[in-house]
Order: structure tokens, then C-alpha cells, then sequence
């Protein structure tokens, strides 16, 4: 600890705070019955992590993280917990053993980690093999995480996006319903509460304002295609929770949603295939213009698009769904 | 290079996630809760990844003339795009689990499993 005190100590005791209330909320979380209270504990465990990531250094994971683990996944877990409005049972027996196995695993777990290279030791495998070359900037776009994303592991990338439009297609299967008549309902909204009337007013072109900030923002500072459709979805969440579900499907209709579901994987595959007919391989972006870099520059720009199109779109419909289902039961009952 | 508790006290709060993660999922009978407990599981596993990268007095890997020291982005580029398809998978889990509580009327394994146990024995005292 000869090395300027400060630096060492601080970095570490600022994360090791927000671990050990990180490891609380869990607890507290595991022992809760209430589901609610449940939910909104995984929000804060959540928007703990998201915390612990900037001081990490991983801005561009935690603008994810408070999105869609803060925001998004909470929504969508008050969404569920609304429609089977259940209470969590007592357990008829004690849970022994899977205590015990958990304790096992745990041993094991912290046994391994013991050998593991110390926390932020520069001399760990993981600084020295494709993290420096990385850093060197081949493709001349200063936030290196955007760069990996879009250029080094475009691939990748691809399967995740048609991961996240997998499971968008998997919701809309499980619950769609043939046909039902919309008769002028108005559904849940908050339309009395002038005070979020006009702050939801106010703050919703910024919200989506900044959502395309972050969408093209995103090769000079934290953001990408991820985070901003999870804020521009958050934006017409936010609007339809305010004014009303069939508000925001008249601003945002189904049909464009689900349009723009598979448009943004099929503008990332033409992408790749774009490559491909000007004598490149798939998702070969330096081929993309006459000047390499200036092809990079365009191939992470439709990339990154195709990805936020897609988030959005999926975001988006996963809301809808669930939202409309509650409608309904509400309706029915 | 091998450090005590002090150096790997971020693997062993991982660990503890982790495995809390997994003992709701094996002991807790409510789908729902169940459901936190693997995305409690799942978002150690972004700890796992992110904490090694870090570099005490390194900064954010976004390339500016003023600094050296750069966190490894690679654990970042992972762990974004596995944040997403977390919670797209979760949405499925949900979904799934709106449907079960539509056909058996609860999210209770065990009164799920007692519901299909009686379908199976009226069935069986037919045949």
C-alpha cells in the first residue's frame, strides 16, 4: 500500500460497500414473502448493481443495467404479479436440503475463487491477452465498448439480437389472443393525478430525446443500440402507464411494433450480407466504403440501429402484452 | 499474486449472490419468486465478469488523449448484451408463468403438481 493511499483504498471501499448492501438486499429478498415487497426489493438490488458497475469502470453495462434491470424488468414483474395476484405460500417443510446443497456449491464456489488473480491486479491473464489490442482503436471509435460490440464481435452481437427477437416472437405466442373487440375502454390510467399529468408531459420528449441521444451518441460516449431501445421503450411505457394503454397503441400501433421487432434483425443481417456482395465476408464493414475506417464507421452506425430498433421493438411489445392481458381480466371480471 | 479474503472479497460477494439466487430457486415454491431468484442468480454472474476487468486508477474504456489506464472493455461488451437477453428471458418466464396461473389458477408448484397428480389419477381410474 506504498502507492498514493487514496486511489487503492477508496476504489476498493466504495465497492465493497455496495457489495455487502447488495449482499443485504438479497438476504432481506430471500426471507420476504410479501411479493411485492419481493419486486421492489430486486428493483434496488438492481439499481444497486447498476451502482457498483460505474465504480467498476462499466459505465456503458450500468446505463443497461439501471434501465433494464431497474426499470424495465420491474415493470414487467409488477405487470405478472398484477395478473396472478398471489401471495407466496408457506413451504410445508423446512428447506434443508437445498440450504445444504447451496452451502456446498458456495464452499466449492469461494474455494476456486481463492485462486483466482487478487481484484484489480494489472498483471491478471485478462489484461494481457485481447484487451490491449483492443485499446489500440483499429477502427477509430473512441468508446472501445461500442467498438467491440459492433466491429470485433458483430457476430455475437447478431445472436444476442435475435436471442432478445426470439424471446419477443416466444411472448407474443404465449399471449395472444384471436380476437377480441376494443370498445372505446379506456383502461387503467392516472388521468386524475394532474401533477404526473404534466410532469409526464414535460418529460417525455426528453426521455425519448435522450434516447436517441444514446442511440448516436454512442461511438464518442457510454450508449449503443441496447440501452437506447430499452429509453425510447421505457419513454411510451411511461406514456401509456400515465394516459392510458389505448393511447399508446393509437401513438405506437401494434402493427409498427412488431414491424420493427424483426425489421432491426433484418437490417443487421443485411448489414452482414451488404459485406458480403462487395467481396468481404459477413459483417465485414471495412469493405463497406472506399476509406476502411470511414466503413467501419458506417457498419457500426446501421448495426447499432438494427439493435435498437430491435430492443425497442421487443421492449415494447413484452409491455403491451402483459399490459393488455391485465386490461382484459380487469374487464372480464 | 495469491491475496487473502481482503483481495477476493468481490468472488466471495458473488459467490454469496449466486448462491442465494440458487436457494430461492430450489426452496421457494412460488414461480414468481423463483423467477427473481434466477435473475438474482443471473446478475452475479455480471459481477463475475465486470469486477476482474477493473484496474484501481484506471478509468472507463472510452479513449480520451488525457488518460492510460483503461478497464478491460471485453467483460463490458458480454455483459451488456447479456443484461438484454436477461430480461428478455425473464418476460418469457413471466409469460409462462401468466399462463400457468390462468389454466391451474395458482404459481404454488406444489398445488400444481397436486392439480396435475388428480388429472392423472382420474384419468387412470377411467382406463
Amino acid at each position: 500500500m506504498g502507492r498514493p493511499f487514496g486511489g487503492i483504498v477508496i476504489e476498493t471501499l466504495i465497492v465493497n460497500v455496495l457489495l455487502v448492501l447488495m449482499a443485504f438486499a438479497v438476504l432481506v429478498l430471500a426471507r420476504t414473502r410479501n411479493l411485492f415487497a419481493v419486486v421492489v426489493l430486486s428493483g434496488i438490488y438492481s439499481f444497486l448493481m447498476a451502482t457498483i458497475l460505474v465504480a467498476l469502470d462499466a459505465v456503458d453495462v450500468a446505463m443497461t443495467e439501471a434501465a433494464v434491470g431497474a426499470g424495465v424488468s420491474t415493470v414487467l414483474l409488477l405487470g405478472a404479479l398484477h395478473l396472478c395476484k398471489s401471495e407466496e405460500a408457506r413451504p410445508a417443510h423446512r428447506p434443508w436440503l437445498p440450504l445444504l446443497l447451496s452451502l456446498a456449491t458456495a464452499g466449492l464456489l469461494i474455494y476456486g475463487a481463492m485462486g483466482l488473480p487478487d481484484f484489480a491486479d494489472p498483471n491478471a491473464p485478462i489484461h494481457q491477452h485481447v484487451a490491449p489490442r483492443y485499446l489500440q482503436n483499429e477502427v477509430d471509435v473512441p468508446n472501445v465498448v461500442t467498438a467491440v460490440l459492433a466491429s470485433f464481435r458483430g457476430f455475437d452481437t447478431l445472436g444476442e439480437t435475435v436471442v432478445v427477437f426470439t424471446a419477443g416472437a416466444g411472448i407474443i405466442a404465449l399471449l395472444r389472443r384471436r380476437k377480441h373487440k376494443e370498445k372505446g375502454r379506456e383502461g387503467i390510467a392516472m388521468r386524475d393525478d394532474l401533477v404526473l399529468l404534466v410532469v409526464g408531459k414535460l418529460l417525455i420528449p426528453f426521455i425519448l430525446l435522450f434516447a436517441l441521444y444514446v442511440q448516436f451518441h454512442g461511438d464518442f460516449g457510454p450508449g449503443g443500440g441496447f440501452q437506447a431501445g430499452t429509453i425510447f421503450a421505457a419513454g411510451i411505457v411511461f406514456y401509456a402507464i400515465i394516459f392510458g394503454l389505448d393511447k399508446a397503441r393509437r401513438v405506437v400501433p401494434d402493427r409498427l411494433v412488431e414491424t420493427l421487432l424483426a425489421a432491426g434483425v433484418l437490417l443487421f443481417i443485411g448489414v452482414g450480407v451488404a459485406g458480403l456482395l462487395l467481396g468481404g465476408n459477413f459483417l465485414d464493414y471495412f469493405v463497406l466504403d472506399k476509406d476502411p475506417i470511414h466503413g467501419q464507421h458506417r457498419g457500426i452506425f446501421w448495426v447499432e440501429a438494427g439493435v435498437g430498433i430491435t430492443v425497442s421493438g421487443v421492449m415494447l411489445k413484452i409491455f403491451y402484452m402483459f399490459a393488455s392481458r391485465g386490461q382484459r381480466e380487469g374487464n372480464e371480471e | 499474486m495469491s491475496g487473502g479474503v481482503v483481495e477476493h472479497f468481490t468472488y466471495i460477494v458473488t459467490v454469496f449472490l449466486m448462491v442465494a439466487g440458487l436457494y430461492i430457486v430450489m426452496a421457494r415454491g412460488n414461480l414468481i419468486k423463483k423467477l427473481v431468484g434466477l435473475s438474482v442468480f443471473q446478475t452475479s454472474v455480471y459481477l463475475l465478469y465486470v469486477a476482474p476487468g477493473k484496474l484501481i486508477g484506471g478509468t472507463a474504456p472510452i479513449l480520451a488523449p488525457q488518460y492510460t489506464v483503461y478497464s478491460n472493455p471485453l467483460p463490458h461488451v458480454l455483459i451488456l448484451t447479456a443484461i438484454v437477453v436477461g430480461v428478455a428471458t425473464l418476460a418469457l418466464g413471466l409469460a409462462l408463468t401468466v399462463r400457468i396461473k390462468e389454466t391451474y389458477g395458482t404459481i404454488e408448484e406444489d398445488e400444481i403438481t397436486a392439480a396435475d397428480n388428480a388429472v392423472q389419477d382420474a384419468e387412470d381410474a377411467h382406463s
